[in-house]
Protein backbone atom coordinates (compact mmCIF):
# COMPACT_ATOMS: atom_id res chain seq x y z
CA UNK A 1 0.00 0.00 0.00
CA UNK A 2 1.56 3.46 -0.81
CA UNK A 3 -0.06 6.64 -0.82
CA UNK A 4 0.17 8.19 -3.97
CA UNK A 5 -1.68 5.18 -4.92
CA UNK A 6 -4.48 6.62 -2.74
CA UNK A 7 -4.10 10.39 -3.40
CA UNK A 8 -3.46 10.33 -7.22
CA UNK A 9 -2.81 13.24 -8.56
CA UNK A 10 -6.12 13.11 -10.13
CA UNK A 11 -7.47 13.00 -6.72
CA UNK A 12 -5.32 15.93 -5.19
CA UNK A 13 -6.34 18.28 -7.97
CA UNK A 14 -10.51 16.79 -7.45
CA UNK A 15 -9.90 17.96 -3.65
CA UNK A 16 -8.31 21.31 -4.21
CA UNK A 17 -10.41 22.58 -7.41
CA UNK A 18 -13.96 20.24 -6.93
CA UNK A 19 -15.56 20.47 -10.11
CA UNK A 20 -19.59 21.64 -9.98
CA UNK A 21 -19.18 22.35 -6.06
CA UNK A 22 -22.69 24.56 -6.22
CA UNK A 23 -26.28 24.25 -5.50
CA UNK A 24 -28.44 23.60 -8.52
CA UNK A 25 -31.35 26.26 -7.44
CA UNK A 26 -34.08 24.96 -9.82
CA UNK A 27 -33.23 21.10 -9.71
CA UNK A 28 -35.37 18.34 -10.56
CA UNK A 29 -34.22 15.79 -8.01
CA UNK A 30 -31.66 16.37 -4.60
CA UNK A 31 -30.77 14.15 -1.88
CA UNK A 32 -28.54 14.43 1.45
CA UNK A 33 -25.65 12.43 1.50
CA UNK A 34 -24.13 11.30 5.50
CA UNK A 35 -21.56 9.42 6.61
CA UNK A 36 -21.83 9.12 10.19
CA UNK A 37 -18.49 7.41 10.97
CA UNK A 38 -16.56 10.59 10.02
CA UNK A 39 -19.15 13.00 9.99
CA UNK A 40 -18.83 13.56 5.48
CA UNK A 41 -21.75 15.68 4.60
CA UNK A 42 -23.05 16.25 1.08
CA UNK A 43 -26.07 17.19 -1.30
CA UNK A 44 -26.07 16.28 -4.77
CA UNK A 45 -28.48 18.17 -7.07
CA UNK A 46 -29.85 16.57 -10.35
CA UNK A 47 -31.24 18.71 -13.34
CA UNK A 48 -32.98 16.67 -15.49
CA UNK A 49 -33.82 16.87 -19.22
CA UNK A 50 -36.50 13.69 -19.68
CA UNK A 51 -34.59 10.63 -18.86
CA UNK A 52 -31.48 12.44 -19.54
CA UNK A 53 -29.33 14.51 -16.19
CA UNK A 54 -28.51 17.59 -18.18
CA UNK A 55 -26.97 19.61 -15.26
CA UNK A 56 -25.66 17.99 -11.59
CA UNK A 57 -23.90 19.73 -8.57
CA UNK A 58 -22.75 18.78 -5.09
CA UNK A 59 -21.87 20.26 -2.48
CA UNK A 60 -21.20 20.50 1.65
CA UNK A 61 -17.71 19.05 3.75
CA UNK A 62 -16.02 15.96 3.69
CA UNK A 63 -12.21 14.39 3.08
CA UNK A 64 -10.13 14.31 -0.07
CA UNK A 65 -11.60 10.96 -1.15
CA UNK A 66 -15.45 11.86 -0.39
CA UNK A 67 -15.14 15.68 -2.30
CA UNK A 68 -12.65 14.06 -5.07
CA UNK A 69 -15.40 11.55 -5.90
CA UNK A 70 -17.83 14.06 -5.53
CA UNK A 71 -16.33 15.91 -7.96
CA UNK A 72 -15.49 13.27 -10.77
CA UNK A 73 -18.90 11.56 -10.37
CA UNK A 74 -20.57 15.18 -11.57
CA UNK A 75 -18.35 14.88 -14.46
CA UNK A 76 -18.71 11.40 -15.29
CA UNK A 77 -22.34 11.60 -15.28
CA UNK A 78 -23.53 15.20 -16.66
CA UNK A 79 -25.22 14.47 -20.05
CA UNK A 80 -26.30 10.42 -19.53
CA UNK A 81 -29.29 8.52 -19.09
CA UNK A 82 -30.18 7.75 -15.85
CA UNK A 83 -29.73 4.38 -16.63
CA UNK A 84 -26.47 5.08 -17.82
CA UNK A 85 -25.87 6.64 -14.31
CA UNK A 86 -27.23 3.67 -12.35
CA UNK A 87 -24.61 1.51 -14.47
CA UNK A 88 -21.51 3.37 -13.38
CA UNK A 89 -23.25 3.07 -9.51
CA UNK A 90 -22.80 0.22 -10.07
CA UNK A 91 -19.08 -0.25 -12.34
CA UNK A 92 -18.01 1.50 -9.34
CA UNK A 93 -19.08 -0.37 -6.67
CA UNK A 94 -16.86 -2.93 -8.44
CA UNK A 95 -14.49 -0.97 -8.50
CA UNK A 96 -14.32 0.15 -4.78
CA UNK A 97 -14.90 -3.61 -3.59
CA UNK A 98 -13.57 -6.59 -5.74
CA UNK A 99 -10.83 -5.94 -8.36
CA UNK A 100 -9.64 -4.18 -11.22
CA UNK A 101 -10.78 -7.77 -13.36
CA UNK A 102 -14.20 -7.33 -12.11
CA UNK A 103 -14.60 -3.66 -14.08
CA UNK A 104 -13.93 -2.03 -17.19
CA UNK A 105 -11.16 0.88 -16.33
CA UNK A 106 -10.63 2.03 -19.23
CA UNK A 107 -14.71 2.70 -19.56
CA UNK A 108 -14.57 4.53 -16.32
CA UNK A 109 -12.13 7.15 -17.42
CA UNK A 110 -10.88 9.93 -14.71
CA UNK A 111 -13.47 7.27 -12.42
CA UNK A 112 -10.76 4.47 -12.64
CA UNK A 113 -8.65 6.92 -10.52
CA UNK A 114 -10.32 6.05 -7.31
CA UNK A 115 -9.43 2.17 -7.61
CA UNK A 116 -6.33 2.71 -5.08
CA UNK A 117 -9.23 3.21 -2.29
CA UNK A 118 -9.75 -0.42 -2.35
CA UNK A 119 -6.79 -1.12 -0.67
CA UNK A 120 -8.12 1.22 2.29
CA UNK A 121 -11.46 -0.50 3.15
CA UNK A 122 -11.66 2.00 5.96
CA UNK A 123 -12.29 4.99 3.05
CA UNK A 124 -14.55 2.73 0.94
CA UNK A 125 -17.53 4.26 2.44
CA UNK A 126 -15.79 8.43 1.67
CA UNK A 127 -15.81 7.16 -1.96
CA UNK A 128 -19.12 5.44 -2.80
CA UNK A 129 -21.08 8.28 -0.45
CA UNK A 130 -21.63 10.71 -3.46
CA UNK A 131 -22.62 7.82 -5.57
CA UNK A 132 -25.45 6.25 -2.92
CA UNK A 133 -26.40 10.20 -3.04
CA UNK A 134 -26.76 10.28 -6.41
CA UNK A 135 -29.13 6.86 -6.54
CA UNK A 136 -31.32 8.72 -3.79
CA UNK A 137 -31.39 11.70 -5.77
CA UNK A 138 -32.05 9.55 -9.13
CA UNK A 139 -35.00 7.51 -6.75
CA UNK A 140 -36.58 10.46 -4.89
CA UNK A 141 -35.55 9.75 -1.64
CA UNK A 142 -34.26 12.81 -0.01
CA UNK A 143 -31.29 10.93 2.33
CA UNK A 144 -28.41 8.61 1.88
CA UNK A 145 -26.26 6.83 4.18
CA UNK A 146 -23.68 4.70 4.05
CA UNK A 147 -24.49 2.66 7.22
CA UNK B 1 4.75 -6.16 39.66
CA UNK B 2 7.68 -6.52 41.89
CA UNK B 3 10.43 -6.13 39.57
CA UNK B 4 8.39 -2.91 38.46
CA UNK B 5 8.45 -1.55 41.91
CA UNK B 6 11.86 -2.16 42.93
CA UNK B 7 12.80 -0.34 39.31
CA UNK B 8 10.70 2.91 40.03
CA UNK B 9 11.87 3.44 43.79
CA UNK B 10 15.27 2.92 42.78
CA UNK B 11 15.20 5.39 39.43
CA UNK B 12 14.44 9.05 39.89
CA UNK B 13 12.98 10.08 36.87
CA UNK B 14 10.29 7.93 35.46
CA UNK B 15 11.83 4.83 33.28
CA UNK B 16 9.66 5.11 30.19
CA UNK B 17 11.91 2.74 28.05
CA UNK B 18 11.12 0.11 30.56
CA UNK B 19 7.57 1.08 31.17
CA UNK B 20 7.19 0.49 27.40
CA UNK B 21 8.74 -3.01 27.90
CA UNK B 22 5.73 -3.61 29.72
CA UNK B 23 3.70 -3.47 27.10
CA UNK B 24 3.74 -6.31 24.38
CA UNK B 25 2.02 -3.97 21.94
CA UNK B 26 4.06 -1.18 21.94
CA UNK B 27 6.95 -3.84 20.44
CA UNK B 28 5.33 -4.09 16.94
CA UNK B 29 5.56 -2.16 14.08
CA UNK B 30 2.73 -0.48 11.37
CA UNK B 31 3.34 -0.32 7.68
CA UNK B 32 7.14 -0.74 8.61
CA UNK B 33 7.21 1.89 11.14
CA UNK B 34 7.38 1.43 15.35
CA UNK B 35 4.01 2.23 16.59
CA UNK B 36 3.04 4.83 18.04
CA UNK B 37 -0.01 4.66 19.44
CA UNK B 38 -1.80 8.09 20.48
CA UNK B 39 -5.74 7.08 20.53
CA UNK B 40 -5.55 6.13 24.45
CA UNK B 41 -8.98 8.47 24.88
CA UNK B 42 -10.30 6.09 22.59
CA UNK B 43 -8.61 3.03 24.51
CA UNK B 44 -5.86 2.45 26.23
CA UNK B 45 -3.06 -0.78 25.15
CA UNK B 46 -2.51 -3.49 28.20
CA UNK B 47 0.55 -4.38 30.18
CA UNK B 48 1.61 -8.07 30.18
CA UNK B 49 0.75 -8.30 33.87
CA UNK B 50 -2.98 -7.57 32.93
CA UNK B 51 -2.68 -10.04 30.00
CA UNK B 52 -0.75 -12.66 32.39
CA UNK B 53 -3.76 -12.57 35.15
CA UNK B 54 -6.30 -13.32 32.84
CA UNK B 55 -4.24 -15.97 30.88
CA UNK B 56 -3.53 -17.27 34.51
CA UNK B 57 -7.14 -17.84 35.62
CA UNK B 58 -8.39 -19.24 32.50
CA UNK B 59 -5.54 -21.69 32.98
CA UNK B 60 -5.73 -22.65 36.18
CA UNK B 61 -8.98 -21.02 38.28
CA UNK B 62 -11.72 -21.21 36.00
CA UNK B 63 -15.36 -21.59 37.41
CA UNK B 64 -18.68 -20.09 37.65
CA UNK B 65 -18.46 -17.78 40.66
CA UNK B 66 -21.02 -17.04 43.82
CA UNK B 67 -22.23 -21.21 42.94
CA UNK B 68 -20.00 -24.41 43.92
CA UNK B 69 -18.20 -25.09 46.24
CA UNK B 70 -15.53 -26.97 44.75
CA UNK B 71 -12.18 -25.41 44.75
CA UNK B 72 -11.94 -23.82 41.59
CA UNK B 73 -15.76 -21.67 41.80
CA UNK B 74 -14.34 -20.77 45.39
CA UNK B 75 -10.60 -19.63 43.45
CA UNK B 76 -12.56 -17.56 40.85
CA UNK B 77 -15.03 -15.83 43.66
CA UNK B 78 -11.93 -14.92 45.57
CA UNK B 79 -10.37 -13.15 42.37
CA UNK B 80 -13.12 -11.43 41.40
CA UNK B 81 -14.57 -10.20 44.53
CA UNK B 82 -10.98 -9.07 45.40
CA UNK B 83 -11.22 -7.27 42.20
CA UNK B 84 -14.65 -5.33 43.35
CA UNK B 85 -11.92 -4.70 46.53
CA UNK B 86 -9.19 -3.43 44.59
CA UNK B 87 -11.60 -0.93 42.82
CA UNK B 88 -13.25 0.42 46.11
CA UNK B 89 -9.92 1.09 47.38
CA UNK B 90 -9.11 2.53 44.33
CA UNK B 91 -11.21 5.01 43.86
CA UNK B 92 -11.78 5.41 47.72
CA UNK B 93 -15.58 4.01 48.10
CA UNK B 94 -16.84 3.33 51.22
CA UNK B 95 -17.56 -0.02 50.79
CA UNK B 96 -17.11 -2.99 47.84
CA UNK B 97 -21.30 -2.68 47.91
CA UNK B 98 -21.11 0.31 45.99
CA UNK B 99 -19.05 -1.04 43.74
CA UNK B 100 -20.66 -2.58 40.36
CA UNK B 101 -19.25 -4.49 37.77
CA UNK B 102 -21.36 -3.40 34.46
CA UNK B 103 -19.50 -3.66 30.81
CA UNK B 104 -18.34 -0.32 30.73
CA UNK B 105 -19.18 3.80 30.73
CA UNK B 106 -22.13 3.42 28.73
CA UNK B 107 -23.85 0.69 30.63
CA UNK B 108 -23.58 2.47 33.80
CA UNK B 109 -24.99 4.90 33.51
CA UNK B 110 -27.61 3.25 31.47
CA UNK B 111 -28.30 1.53 34.46
CA UNK B 112 -28.37 4.75 36.57
CA UNK B 113 -31.06 5.76 33.78
CA UNK B 114 -33.16 2.98 34.09
CA UNK B 115 -32.87 1.84 37.56
CA UNK B 116 -32.94 5.29 39.34
CA UNK B 117 -34.17 7.96 36.88
CA UNK B 118 -36.87 5.81 35.38
CA UNK B 119 -39.11 5.00 38.51
CA UNK B 120 -38.47 8.52 39.83
CA UNK B 121 -38.91 11.19 37.24
CA UNK B 122 -41.93 12.27 35.22
CA UNK B 123 -42.98 15.01 33.42
CA UNK B 124 -41.76 18.99 34.54
CA UNK B 125 -39.00 16.88 36.45
CA UNK B 126 -35.46 18.14 34.40
CA UNK B 127 -32.07 16.12 33.74
CA UNK B 128 -29.12 18.81 33.66
CA UNK B 129 -25.99 17.84 31.62
CA UNK B 130 -23.24 19.83 29.68
CA UNK B 131 -22.81 20.26 26.35
CA UNK B 132 -19.51 18.74 26.31
CA UNK B 133 -20.72 15.60 27.01
CA UNK B 134 -20.28 11.84 24.75
CA UNK B 135 -23.08 10.42 23.33
CA UNK B 136 -23.10 8.13 26.12
CA UNK B 137 -23.91 10.52 28.82
CA UNK B 138 -26.74 11.97 26.33
CA UNK B 139 -28.50 9.13 24.71
CA UNK B 140 -29.29 6.95 27.93
CA UNK B 141 -31.22 10.39 29.69
CA UNK B 142 -32.83 11.14 26.04
CA UNK B 143 -34.54 7.39 26.00
CA UNK B 144 -34.93 8.29 29.87
CA UNK B 145 -37.08 11.79 29.13
CA UNK B 146 -39.14 9.75 26.14
CA UNK B 147 -40.04 6.95 28.78
CA UNK B 148 -41.12 9.55 31.63
CA UNK B 149 -41.74 12.86 29.86
CA UNK B 150 -38.89 14.48 31.87
CA UNK B 151 -36.72 17.15 29.91
CA UNK B 152 -33.08 17.35 29.24
CA UNK B 153 -31.56 20.89 29.93
CA UNK B 154 -28.03 21.23 28.15
CA UNK B 155 -25.16 23.54 30.10
CA UNK B 156 -23.50 25.40 27.34
CA UNK B 157 -19.62 25.99 27.31
CA UNK B 158 -17.15 28.46 26.15
CA UNK B 159 -15.24 28.97 23.06
CA UNK B 160 -12.19 27.52 25.05
CA UNK B 161 -14.22 23.95 25.64
CA UNK B 162 -15.27 24.58 29.07
CA UNK B 163 -18.51 24.49 31.19
CA UNK B 164 -20.08 27.38 31.61
CA UNK B 165 -20.68 27.38 35.44
CA UNK B 166 -22.84 30.40 35.53
CA UNK B 167 -25.47 29.30 32.81
CA UNK B 168 -24.79 25.66 34.93
CA UNK B 169 -25.92 26.98 38.09
CA UNK B 170 -29.08 29.11 36.28
CA UNK B 171 -30.43 26.23 34.91
CA UNK B 172 -30.23 24.44 38.27
CA UNK B 173 -33.60 24.47 39.76
CA UNK B 174 -36.65 22.49 42.10
CA UNK B 175 -37.37 20.71 38.75
CA UNK B 176 -33.64 19.17 38.38
CA UNK B 177 -34.08 15.80 39.37
CA UNK B 178 -29.75 14.74 38.40
CA UNK B 179 -26.55 16.05 36.93
CA UNK B 180 -25.33 14.07 34.84
CA UNK B 181 -21.52 15.50 33.58
CA UNK B 182 -18.45 14.32 32.83
CA UNK B 183 -15.03 14.46 34.59
CA UNK B 184 -12.85 15.01 31.83
CA UNK B 185 -14.24 15.91 28.11
CA UNK B 186 -13.17 12.82 26.07
CA UNK B 187 -13.36 14.80 22.79
CA UNK B 188 -11.35 17.92 23.93
CA UNK B 189 -9.87 16.85 27.32
CA UNK B 190 -11.33 19.66 29.27
CA UNK B 191 -10.98 18.49 32.95
CA UNK B 192 -14.13 19.93 34.39
CA UNK B 193 -13.98 21.67 37.92
CA UNK B 194 -16.52 19.27 39.04
CA UNK B 195 -16.30 20.35 43.01
CA UNK B 196 -17.91 23.38 41.89
CA UNK B 197 -20.48 21.63 39.88
CA UNK B 198 -21.44 18.89 42.52
CA UNK B 199 -21.17 21.66 45.32
CA UNK B 200 -23.84 23.67 43.63
CA UNK B 201 -25.99 20.72 42.84
CA UNK B 202 -25.86 18.74 46.50
CA UNK B 203 -26.48 22.54 47.78
CA UNK B 204 -30.02 22.23 46.13
CA UNK B 205 -30.17 18.58 47.06
CA UNK B 206 -29.62 17.21 43.26
CA UNK B 207 -27.81 13.98 42.98
CA UNK B 208 -24.55 13.99 40.99
CA UNK B 209 -23.39 11.17 38.30
CA UNK B 210 -20.01 11.78 36.81
CA UNK B 211 -18.92 10.15 33.72
CA UNK B 212 -15.12 9.47 34.54
CA UNK B 213 -14.50 7.57 31.41
CA UNK B 214 -11.76 9.70 30.33
CA UNK B 215 -10.52 10.66 34.02
CA UNK B 216 -9.87 7.51 35.83
CA UNK B 217 -7.39 6.47 33.86
CA UNK B 218 -5.31 9.46 34.49
CA UNK B 219 -6.14 11.71 37.94
CA UNK B 220 -6.49 10.55 41.06
CA UNK B 221 -10.13 10.00 41.90
CA UNK B 222 -11.42 9.99 45.04
CA UNK B 223 -15.22 9.31 45.24
CA UNK B 224 -15.70 10.63 48.73
CA UNK B 225 -13.51 13.49 48.32
CA UNK B 226 -15.59 14.63 45.00
CA UNK B 227 -18.96 14.05 47.07
CA UNK B 228 -20.81 12.45 44.00
CA UNK B 229 -23.12 9.93 44.18
CA UNK B 230 -22.65 8.19 41.03
CA UNK B 231 -19.47 7.46 39.31
CA UNK B 232 -19.17 5.46 35.86
CA UNK B 233 -15.96 4.02 34.13
CA UNK B 234 -14.12 1.81 31.65
CA UNK B 235 -11.96 -0.88 32.14
CA UNK B 236 -10.25 -0.39 28.54
CA UNK B 237 -9.20 3.15 29.06
CA UNK B 238 -7.22 2.19 31.82
CA UNK B 239 -5.21 -0.64 30.71
CA UNK B 240 -7.73 -3.03 31.63
CA UNK B 241 -9.90 -5.62 29.33
CA UNK B 242 -12.51 -4.06 27.02
CA UNK B 243 -16.11 -5.63 28.64
CA UNK B 244 -15.71 -4.58 32.06
CA UNK B 245 -16.78 -1.39 33.82
CA UNK B 246 -17.99 0.09 37.23
CA UNK B 247 -20.39 1.77 38.67
CA UNK B 248 -20.00 3.56 42.07
CA UNK B 249 -23.03 4.13 43.77
CA UNK B 250 -23.80 6.12 47.11
CA UNK B 251 -25.12 2.55 49.15
CA UNK B 252 -28.58 4.46 50.15
CA UNK B 253 -29.29 5.39 46.80
CA UNK B 254 -28.09 1.96 45.64
CA UNK B 255 -29.93 -0.03 48.03
CA UNK B 256 -33.84 2.05 47.41
CA UNK B 257 -32.91 0.80 43.67
CA UNK B 258 -35.56 -1.92 41.73
CA UNK B 259 -32.94 -4.30 39.79
CA UNK B 260 -32.49 -3.54 36.28
CA UNK B 261 -31.48 -6.96 34.79
CA UNK B 262 -33.02 -9.84 36.36
CA UNK B 263 -31.81 -13.19 36.66
CA UNK B 264 -29.25 -15.45 38.21
CA UNK B 265 -26.81 -14.09 41.29
CA UNK B 266 -29.32 -10.97 41.39
CA UNK B 267 -31.75 -12.88 43.89
CA UNK B 268 -31.56 -14.75 46.98
CA UNK B 269 -34.81 -17.36 46.72
CA UNK B 270 -37.22 -17.58 43.66
CA UNK B 271 -40.50 -19.53 43.23
CA UNK B 272 -43.48 -18.08 41.47
CA UNK B 273 -45.18 -16.66 44.36
CA UNK B 274 -42.15 -14.20 45.27
CA UNK B 275 -38.69 -13.64 44.19
CA UNK B 276 -36.16 -12.47 46.83
CA UNK B 277 -33.54 -9.93 45.48
CA UNK B 278 -30.02 -10.32 46.31
CA UNK B 279 -28.00 -7.19 48.06
CA UNK B 280 -25.82 -5.30 47.11
CA UNK B 281 -24.26 -4.84 44.80
CA UNK B 282 -25.00 -8.47 43.28
CA UNK B 283 -28.65 -6.92 43.08
CA UNK B 284 -27.24 -5.41 39.62
CA UNK B 285 -25.25 -8.31 38.98
CA UNK B 286 -27.42 -10.69 36.58
CA UNK B 287 -25.68 -13.76 34.91
CA UNK B 288 -22.93 -15.01 34.87
CA UNK B 289 -19.93 -11.67 35.12
CA UNK B 290 -17.06 -10.74 33.22
CA UNK B 291 -15.16 -12.73 35.87
CA UNK B 292 -11.88 -12.50 33.54
CA UNK B 293 -12.66 -9.09 33.23
CA UNK B 294 -12.84 -7.99 36.52
CA UNK B 295 -9.59 -9.88 37.23
CA UNK B 296 -7.75 -8.29 34.06
CA UNK B 297 -9.11 -5.05 35.85
CA UNK B 298 -7.92 -5.38 39.40
CA UNK B 299 -4.48 -6.25 37.39
CA UNK B 300 -4.62 -3.32 35.97
CA UNK B 301 -5.12 -1.01 38.85
CA UNK B 302 -2.09 -3.16 40.82
CA UNK B 303 -0.01 -1.72 37.67
CA UNK B 304 -1.45 1.85 37.96
CA UNK B 305 -1.12 1.79 41.51
CA UNK B 306 2.79 0.20 41.23
CA UNK B 307 3.31 3.62 38.89
CA UNK B 308 1.29 6.13 41.52
CA UNK B 309 -1.68 8.53 39.93
CA UNK B 310 0.02 11.33 40.59
CA UNK B 311 2.86 10.69 39.15
CA UNK B 312 1.16 8.84 35.69
CA UNK B 313 -1.04 12.76 36.06
CA UNK B 314 2.52 14.29 36.06
CA UNK B 315 3.94 12.68 33.17
CA UNK B 316 1.06 13.12 30.93
CA UNK B 317 0.76 16.72 31.75
CA UNK B 318 4.72 17.13 30.64
CA UNK B 319 3.47 15.32 27.33
CA UNK B 320 0.55 17.21 27.02
CA UNK B 321 2.67 20.67 27.07
CA UNK B 322 5.52 19.41 24.79
CA UNK B 323 2.81 18.10 22.21
CA UNK B 324 1.22 21.43 22.23
CA UNK B 325 4.35 23.59 21.91
CA UNK B 326 5.60 20.81 18.83
CA UNK B 327 2.18 21.39 17.24
CA UNK B 328 1.73 25.29 18.05
CA UNK B 329 4.42 25.41 15.23
CA UNK B 330 3.07 23.54 12.48
CA UNK B 331 1.34 26.11 10.20
CA UNK B 332 -2.13 25.98 9.75
CA UNK B 333 -3.13 24.07 13.00
CA UNK B 334 -6.23 25.04 15.04
CA UNK B 335 -6.15 23.55 18.44
CA UNK B 336 -9.77 23.00 19.18
CA UNK B 337 -10.19 23.06 23.08
CA UNK B 338 -8.18 25.45 24.53
CA UNK B 339 -9.26 25.17 28.74
CA UNK B 340 -6.49 26.04 30.94
CA UNK B 341 -6.97 22.06 32.84
CA UNK B 342 -6.65 19.52 30.82
CA UNK B 343 -5.69 15.93 30.08
CA UNK B 344 -3.48 14.72 27.82
CA UNK B 345 -5.75 14.80 25.22
CA UNK B 346 -5.20 17.39 21.64
CA UNK B 347 -8.08 18.19 19.57
CA UNK B 348 -7.21 19.69 15.90
CA UNK B 349 -7.97 20.97 12.52
CA UNK B 350 -5.09 21.45 9.56
CA UNK B 351 -6.51 23.88 7.38
CA UNK B 352 -7.50 21.83 4.00
CA UNK B 353 -6.14 18.73 5.13
CA UNK B 354 -9.59 17.19 6.27
CA UNK B 355 -8.86 14.76 9.75
CA UNK B 356 -10.09 11.67 8.04
CA UNK B 357 -7.33 12.29 5.45
CA UNK B 358 -4.68 12.74 8.21
CA UNK B 359 -6.17 9.84 10.11
CA UNK B 360 -5.12 7.81 6.61
CA UNK B 361 -1.94 9.12 6.33
CA UNK B 362 -0.79 9.20 9.42
CA UNK B 363 -0.90 5.27 9.70
CA UNK B 364 1.07 5.00 6.83
CA UNK B 365 3.73 6.30 9.26
CA UNK B 366 2.46 4.09 12.20
CA UNK B 367 0.89 6.67 13.84
CA UNK B 368 -2.56 6.02 15.28
CA UNK B 369 -4.48 9.15 16.24
CA UNK B 370 -8.89 8.76 16.32
CA UNK B 371 -10.60 11.43 13.82
CA UNK B 372 -14.19 11.96 13.42
CA UNK B 373 -16.46 13.66 16.26
CA UNK B 374 -15.37 11.75 18.79
CA UNK B 375 -19.02 10.27 19.78
CA UNK B 376 -19.76 14.25 20.96
CA UNK B 377 -21.18 15.57 17.76
CA UNK B 378 -22.98 18.49 19.69
CA UNK B 379 -19.22 19.08 20.53
CA UNK B 380 -18.40 19.21 16.67
CA UNK B 381 -21.75 21.38 15.59
CA UNK B 382 -20.76 23.69 18.71
CA UNK B 383 -17.29 24.66 17.15
CA UNK B 384 -18.90 24.38 13.80
CA UNK B 385 -16.35 21.31 12.50
CA UNK B 386 -17.67 18.12 10.98
CA UNK B 387 -14.46 16.58 12.86
CA UNK B 388 -11.52 17.05 14.12
CA UNK B 389 -8.10 14.86 14.68
CA UNK B 390 -7.20 14.37 18.68
CA UNK B 391 -4.31 12.91 20.06
CA UNK B 392 -4.46 11.59 23.09
CA UNK B 393 -1.71 10.84 25.24
CA UNK B 394 -0.50 7.84 28.24
CA UNK B 395 2.18 7.80 30.68
CA UNK B 396 3.59 5.25 27.90
CA UNK B 397 3.80 7.71 25.40
CA UNK B 398 7.29 10.08 24.42
CA UNK B 399 8.40 12.97 23.48
CA UNK B 400 9.74 11.18 20.31
CA UNK B 401 6.16 10.13 19.31
CA UNK B 402 4.99 13.46 19.60
CA UNK B 403 7.89 14.73 17.40
CA UNK B 404 7.05 11.77 14.69
CA UNK B 405 3.14 12.93 15.34
CA UNK B 406 4.62 16.53 14.01
CA UNK B 407 6.33 15.63 11.08
CA UNK B 408 3.56 13.17 9.98
CA UNK B 409 1.18 16.44 9.61
CA UNK B 410 3.89 18.14 7.61
CA UNK B 411 3.64 14.56 4.96
CA UNK B 412 0.07 15.12 5.45
CA UNK B 413 0.59 18.82 4.58
CA UNK B 414 2.81 18.20 1.61
CA UNK B 415 0.20 15.97 0.13
CA UNK B 416 -2.95 17.37 0.11
CA UNK B 417 -2.54 20.83 1.37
Amino acid sequence: MDLKDLYRDIIVDHNRHPRNFREITDADRRADGFNPLCGDKLTVYVKLDGERISDVSFNGSGCAISVASASLLTESVKGRSIAEAEELFAQMHRLLTLDDAAVDIPALGKLGALSGVRAFPARVKCASLCWHTLDAALHSHDQASTE
Amino acid sequence: MNAVTARLETAEAFDVAAIRRDFPVLARTVHGYPLSYLDNAASSQRPRAVIDAMSSYYENSHANVHRGVHTLSQEATDLFEGAREKVRRFINARSSKEIVFVRGTTEAINLVAQSYGRPRFGPGDEILVSWLEHHANIVPWQMLCEQTGATLKVAPITRTGEVDFAAFTALLSPRTKLVALAHVSNALGTVIPVHRFIGAARAQGVPVLLDGAQAVPHLKVDVQALDCDFYAFSGHKMCGPTGIGVLYGREELLGAMPPWQGGGDMILAVSFGKTVYNGLPWKFEAGTPDIAGAIGLGAAIDYLETLGMERVAAVEHELLLYANQQLAAVPGLRFVGTAPDKAAVVSFTIDRVHPHDLGTILDQEGVAIRTGHHCAMPVMEFFGLPATARASFAFYNTHAEVDRLVDALRTAQEMLG
